[in-house]
């Protein structure tokens, strides 16, 4: 973030039906042109709902990253839910979310149209056979740079975690459900006692 | 009418365990569409994969259209991604009313935290899988495919070559095209 932090709110938005359509046409437009993933769109939200429109302060912005990041759901889907929550309740998150989904669900209609019409042209089978090695390439780079930060903890349950579950996943072939339930059932447990440790100290 | 159900339902699992963004919810797409159901074989699994890289909108939703229109046309879109937004529908409420109560989740935080060896793991498996689509089947190596992963993987690392995703992907295709022609397996 080049500029300061804002902290202010330009304006509290008055909630009419005017507002609801600022809002669905915004979280719209967000969502259409936005390449590459749920970073992307944070970021270009931050900058017409902070830095244009006002309607949330920065401090609330990092906040709902961090709450959309980590929730499960697409991020992009999770934080223009949280920011219509936040200015107009439940019928804000709702027009915000659809605003968010449309998109790529008329793109992508038109797209699996046209992938069933040229599937077999050999052409488009060519170019990709070329995209495909480039799309392992993308997805092993993001595991690298996921996996890199776990490394730098130097902590010995996430990597030995991390041996186990590619293990299951990988070696095994256990169902990716089975092995996210229970990893989950034993980070809330974890967590659970490690805080009521941290409150008795 | 039961094809929609298993759509829903297929969906609503996928976005209730994509914890941690976009690649996330990859290992789950594939398990749901590939392995459990075949509703897209491993080929078309990658060809999605690369749409939604080239295309707006998150790979989740992505997916829950494409899929959704190939099993059950426009009933199956809307069902797939009602199913596939719902537990995000759902927990961000709730998260949302309780952020406004307390502006604090330390237990939200360690749990997720707790969580991440396993996606990181899940998306490296995924990714596994679709590098043995793409350079090689039955036994034999596809070293065009190879060459082409390898040069991806050095440009996406390094900070020196300012190609993003996306204009490798498209780089990728002219090569695949200009390969085929070479090789003349284009007419």
């Amino acid at each position: 973030m080049a500029d300061a932090l804002i902290r202010e709110h330009k304006k509290r938005p008055e909630i009419n039906l005017k507002f609801f359509f600022k809002l669905f046409w915004t979280t719209f437009s967000l969502s259409l042109f936005t390449f590459g993933g749920g970073f992307v769109i944070i970021s270009l939200m931050r900058k017409k709902m902070v830095v244009k429109l006002g309607w949330i302060n920065d401090e609330e912005m990092l906040d709902f990253i961090t709450i959309a990041q980590s929730s499960p759901g697409p991020i992009a889907v999770n934080g223009s839910l949280m920011v219509g929550y936040h200015l107009a309740g439940v019928p804000g998150a709702l027009v915000a979310t659809l605003g968010t989904i449309l998109p790529p669900m008329m793109i992508l209609t038109l797209v699996s149209l046209g992938y069933k019409a040229v599937q077999d042209n050999l052409w488009i089978a060519a170019a990709f056979h070329g995209m495909r090695a480039v799309v392992a390439a993308i997805v092993l780079q993001v595991t690298w740079a996921l996996f890199r930060p776990l490394m730098k903890k130097k902590q010995l349950l996430p990597i030995l975690l991390f041996v186990l579950s590619f293990s299951a996943l990988f070696i095994f072939k256990v169902n990716i459900m089975l092995v996210m339930v229970s990893i989950v059932a034993f980070s809330i447990i974890q967590s659970l006692i490690l805080l009521q440790k941290e409150k008795k100290l | 009418m039961s094809i929609l159900l298993t759509l829903f339902f297929s969906f609503f699992q996928i976005g209730l365990f994509s914890i941690g963004g976009g690649y996330a919810a990859m290992p789950l797409i594939q398990a749901q569409t590939v392995d459990i159901h075949g509703w897209l074989t491993a080929t078309e699994f990658a060809d999605l994969v690369t749409i939604a890289e080239m295309t707006p909108g998150p790979i989740a939703i992505n997916s829950a259209t494409f899929v959704g229109m190939k099993v059950a046309g426009i009933a199956g879109v809307v069902v797939a991604t009602l199913g596939n937004i719902l537990p995000s529908v759902i927990i961000m409420l709730l998260l949302a009313h309780l952020y406004a109560k307390y502006r604090e989740q330390t237990l939200l935080k360690r749990v997720l935290e707790g969580v991440r060896p396993v996606v990181v793991a899940a998306i490296f498996t995924a990714g596994l899988s679709l590098l043995q689509l793409a350079i090689g089947h039955m036994g034999q190596v596809d070293l065009f495919a190879l060459i082409i992963f390898i040069l991806a993987f050095i440009c996406l690392n390094s900070r020196k070559i300012p190609l993003g995703p996306i204009v490798l992907l498209i780089l990728g295709a002219i090569s695949g095209i200009g390969y085929a022609v070479v090789t003349h397996a284009l007419p």
